[in-house]
């Protein structure tokens, strides 16, 4: 890897920061009564939202329907995903530092995977949340789930959803983006250099 | 022949007002022969005053306005210029709709040296102001007739301190704040006689002239918080003190203040007080006066006043009692206080936005009479003295006056400014509303109001920079301006348009009991500023229960503290045993809501008191002493969701000397409880 290559790199470890700056998903609510909007903004280590209180305010709409209450603590996920993140971004930097094109490469593709592991977790607690209700919820529509959109919009009875990512998801985008290019380019330019090389006709 | 007359009657307004909607001013003077109300109503209505009045569903109105409540001791907060009532601020008096003065947390605040005092007569409110101008904190209002002077914070619209005022009586000429709060000021309508130990004296009523005095207090203002303390008093002649207004600009150091009853009469004042063909003007330069006390011309003296301030932590009054107060005698202070003669029985006075002009409203007389502060200064300074009273110089009348406003109407009242030039003068007897020009002091406008006009407001009319578009009168008389309600009708207020050369009469709007003045501000420099809800980390309450699991009954002697919680949709604990008859229940209630617009309610049956509206974040009390055995219920008295019906629970009380343990719950085991402040 050449000089660019690894600075490429680095720029991808550091990408990764975006995440402890930003949340990386936001769901949006939307509701007659709420004409402000409810908002919850998922983070890699913590959940908060439009107001402090956005966690208490989302569970007292959901108890109606029988929904378990939200709360940070019943994410072990949250608890570990930092060190995950970090942990890329140290072996980030130091698969620049050592400058192997391979390295660059595998990084790339683990980022990738956990990242959909990631998408995945998120899409099983909604529909965790959704449809694990209390058999005992004031509000019971016969055959009515309440998962929200992974993406996009969905109506949920009075509640208008949105479901969108956020700037700290862009971090792990630009990290696979970075890290990708790198591999990329360091390939290019080692082949290129093979092509120019002299031929040795020893064997 | 009877119904017919009435149908004319209802049609004529309608008509009245289609035609003056369709062409303009031109039908005018067709209205007035109808006789009725018609005539009222469509007169000097402009074409386009619906629009100009109509604030669209979810539009906020441009300013905001805060209308005295007279007799039913209240501040009404209406949105200009739709007239829509937006609030009614409890202050003097206890408000079942909220529980003021009833819970625990507030009782305090009504509490004077005559004991708990329920009720009061509030007059004016005064917003505070910096640099001579409304800045949106706080209202400061009187209660005139057990002297008292509050403060309601603009951030809650919540009463937050109220303050006896001692040696007065009547406490009208209040209160007014200086240019930049440094004192409100608050004067005395009655004198009384003072025994000079904090109480009026047991003196036979013939000594009026020996022995009454009135007193005007100085209340400084902490310029951070507002809160209220009095630094000192004048004790003035034995006349009685009207009305108010400070300086501005030249004349910022100085106040000033009407006083009839020169006379010094003890009885039949509306004859005793009228004979005196001259009045005072008193003007105070209350600089002065705060620097006598510095230098220690002060006198001191015992006295007994209560002064109660609502904790914005744990949102409970608490009440001092002030045992002295310290007293100046204008005898004693040259320079500090000078009499201006005016004209029989004065009521308001006002000073124009520069602070040039002091404009004096005989009620009785046929003139107004326009004082000018240089000259005024210049008087003084060249000694044109008329004698004195109790040591203080009276001015010569021509020498401070600038001129006056010849037949400007019957009964002026009040005046106000546009800050274009122009003073409004209301018309008690002639029922009119008059505009003059502060030049030369020529009338160039009337518009008849409906009836009998008291205070006018224009919005920071009083002030250094008024919003010269609206005016809006206070009526005193309403009789046929809404449908009748049998022999109590609501007032009358009436917004008219001041932008042009012509007032225009745009609205009219029934009123709550009595306004006797009015402030307004423009709203953005209070509604940004508005509490949504109250932080529950920021409760300080000692028996809050800031989430489900600190929820609980303890007994203590006959005494039982209930620790409650209310979230969406139940209570906690909603199952109280144990308790006995003749117990005192109280139930501290928290709100764990931390969302706008969530308050709980809470009541329980037989309670001898209001229910109490706890907001969100907050914790307040209920005081309740069960009379008999049985099983009670209580609830949410404020819809609070879908589920408000069964926001609600009981309370077993058996006889006295029961053994039924104390026990309380909510839900039974293992039944999973909404609300996250349980898991917490």
């Amino acid at each position: 890897m050449k000089a660019i290559h690894r600075v490429l790199m680095i720029v991808a470890a550091l990408s990764l920061g975006l995440l402890f700056m930003f949340p990386m998903w936001k769901i949006y609510l939307k509701a007659p009564q709420y004409p402000e909007g409810l908002e919850m903004h998922i983070w890699v280590n913590k959940i908060s939202g439009s107001s402090e209180s956005v966690l208490q305010n989302f569970n007292i709409l959901n108890h109606y329907i029988g929904m378990e209450p939200i709360h940070a603590e019943s994410f072990a996920e949250l608890k570990f995903m930092p060190y995950i993140v970090i942990g890329f971004m140290v072996t980030g930097v130091l698969i620049a530092l050592i400058g192997k094109r391979n390295l660059a490469g595998a990084w790339a593709g683990l980022l990738m995977g956990a990242g959909a592991a990631g998408i995945l977790d998120f899409y099983l607690w909604l529909v965790k949340f959704g449809t694990n209700l209390s058999p005992e919820a004031p509000i019971k529509v016969p055959g009515m789930t309440y998962i929200p959109p992974l993406l996009g919009n969905k109506t949920l009875l009075n509640f208008e959803a949105l479901s969108l990512p956020a700037l700290g998801s862009a971090g792990i985008l630009l990290a696979i983006v970075f890290s990708i290019l790198a591999f990329y380019l360091s390939y290019k330019s080692a082949k290129k250099e093979l092509i120019n090389k002299p031929v040795h006709s020893a064997a | 022949m009877e119904t017919l007359i009435n149908k004319l009657k209802t049609a004529a307004p309608k008509a009245a007002l289609l035609m003056a909607l369709a062409t303009g001013a031109v039908l005018q003077s067709c209205t007035k022969s109808d006789g009725g109300n018609g005539g009222a109503t469509a007169d000097a209505l402009s074409s386009d005053a619906a629009s100009a009045v109509y604030v669209a569903p979810g539009k906020h109105d441009e300013l905001y306005s805060f209308l005295s409540g007279g007799f039913n001791g209240q501040v009404s907060v209406y949105g200009l210029p739709s007239g829509r009532l937006l609030k009614i601020i409890p202050v003097f008096s206890q408000h079942a709709e909220n529980g003021y003065g009833y819970n625990e947390e507030t009782k305090a605040m009504l509490q004077t040296s005559h004991g708990f005092v329920p009720w009061d007569d509030l007059h004016h409110p005064k917003l505070s102001r910096t640099d001579g101008q409304t800045d949106g904190r706080w209202l400061f209002v009187n209660g005139n007739n057990t002297p008292r002077v509050a403060r309601v914070d603009l951030k809650t619209f919540e009463t937050v301190e109220i303050m006896e005022i001692p040696n007065s009586a009547g406490n009208h000429c209040s209160p007014y704040p200086t240019n930049n709060n440094e004192y409100v000021i608050a004067g005395t309508r009655f004198s009384v006689p003072l025994d000079m130990k904090g109480s009026t004296g047991d003196v036979a009523l013939d000594k009026y002239e020996e022995e009454f005095r009135g007193s005007i207090s100085f209340i400084k203002v902490d310029p951070k918080e507002g809160d209220m303390e009095l630094d000192f008093q004048i004790l003035v002649p034995g006349f009685d003190y009207d009305l108010a207004n400070g300086g501005k600009g030249p004349s910022e150091d100085w106040v000033f203040f009407t006083t009839y009853n020169s006379e010094k009469s003890g009885t039949l004042k509306e004859i005793g007080a009228s004979q005196n063909d001259k009045d005072y003007l008193a003007a105070i330069n209350w600089k002065l006066a705060a620097k006598y006390a510095k230098e220690g011309k002060l006198h001191e003296m015992p006295a007994n006043y209560y002064h109660n301030k609502l904790d914005k932590n744990t949102h409970t009054a608490k009440s001092t009692v002030k045992k002295k107060v310290r007293y100046l005698l204008p005898e004693e202070c040259p320079g500090m206080m000078y009499l201006l003669p005016a004209p029989k029985s004065p009521h308001g006075i006002d000073v124009d936005p520069s602070g040039e002009f002091m404009v004096v409203s005989g009620k009785l007389a046929s003139a107004i009479p326009v004082f000018s502060f240089a000259k005024m200064q210049d008087a003084i300074k060249n000694k044109q003295f008329d004698g004195e009273k109790n040591g203080i110089p009276v001015l010569k009348y021509e020498s401070v006056l600038k001129g006056e406003v010849k037949e400007p109407g019957l009964g002026p009242l009040h005046t106000e400014f546009d800050g274009k030039g122009n003073a409004y003068t209301s018309m008690f007897v002639s029922s009119e509303v008059v505009k003059w020009k502060l030049k030369d002091l020529k009338v160039v406008d009337r518009i008849p109001v409906y009836y009998s006009v008291g205070h006018l407001m224009i919005p920071g009319g009083d002030t250094k920079e008024p919003h010269g578009k609206y005016l809006v009168a206070m009526n005193k008389i309403t009789k046929d301006r809404y449908l009748p309600t049998g022999p109590e009708l609501a007032h009358s207020a009436q917004l008219i348009d001041i932008s042009g050369e012509k007032m225009k009469m745009l609205l009219d709007f029934p009123t709550v009991a009595e306004p006797h003045y009015a402030q307004a501000i423009v709203a953005s420099k209070v509604a940004p500023n508005s509490v949504k809800f109250h932080k529950l980390d920021e409760n300080k309450h000692p028996q809050a229960a800031k989430k489900e699991s600190e929820a609980n009954v303890t007994r203590k002697g006959n005494k039982v503290i209930v620790k409650m919680t209310s979230i969406r949709s139940h209570f906690t604990p909603d199952n109280i045993e144990g308790v006995q008859v003749g117990d005192t229940v109280l139930f501290h209630v928290t709100n764990l809501e931390q969302d706008w617009d969530v308050p709980h309610g809470f009541a329980v049956m037989g309670a001898n008191t209001a229910e109490t509206l706890i907001m969100p974040g907050a914790t307040q009390t209920l005081r309740w002493v069960p009379k008999k055995a049985g099983v009670y219920p209580m609830y949410c008295t404020d819809f609070c969701s879908a589920l408000h019906q069964e926001m609600q629970g009981y309370v077993r009380v058996s006889p006295k000397g029961s053994n039924v343990p104390i026990k309380f719950s909510t839900g039974k085991k293992k039944q999973n409880i909404p609300g996250v402040a349980s898991a917490k």
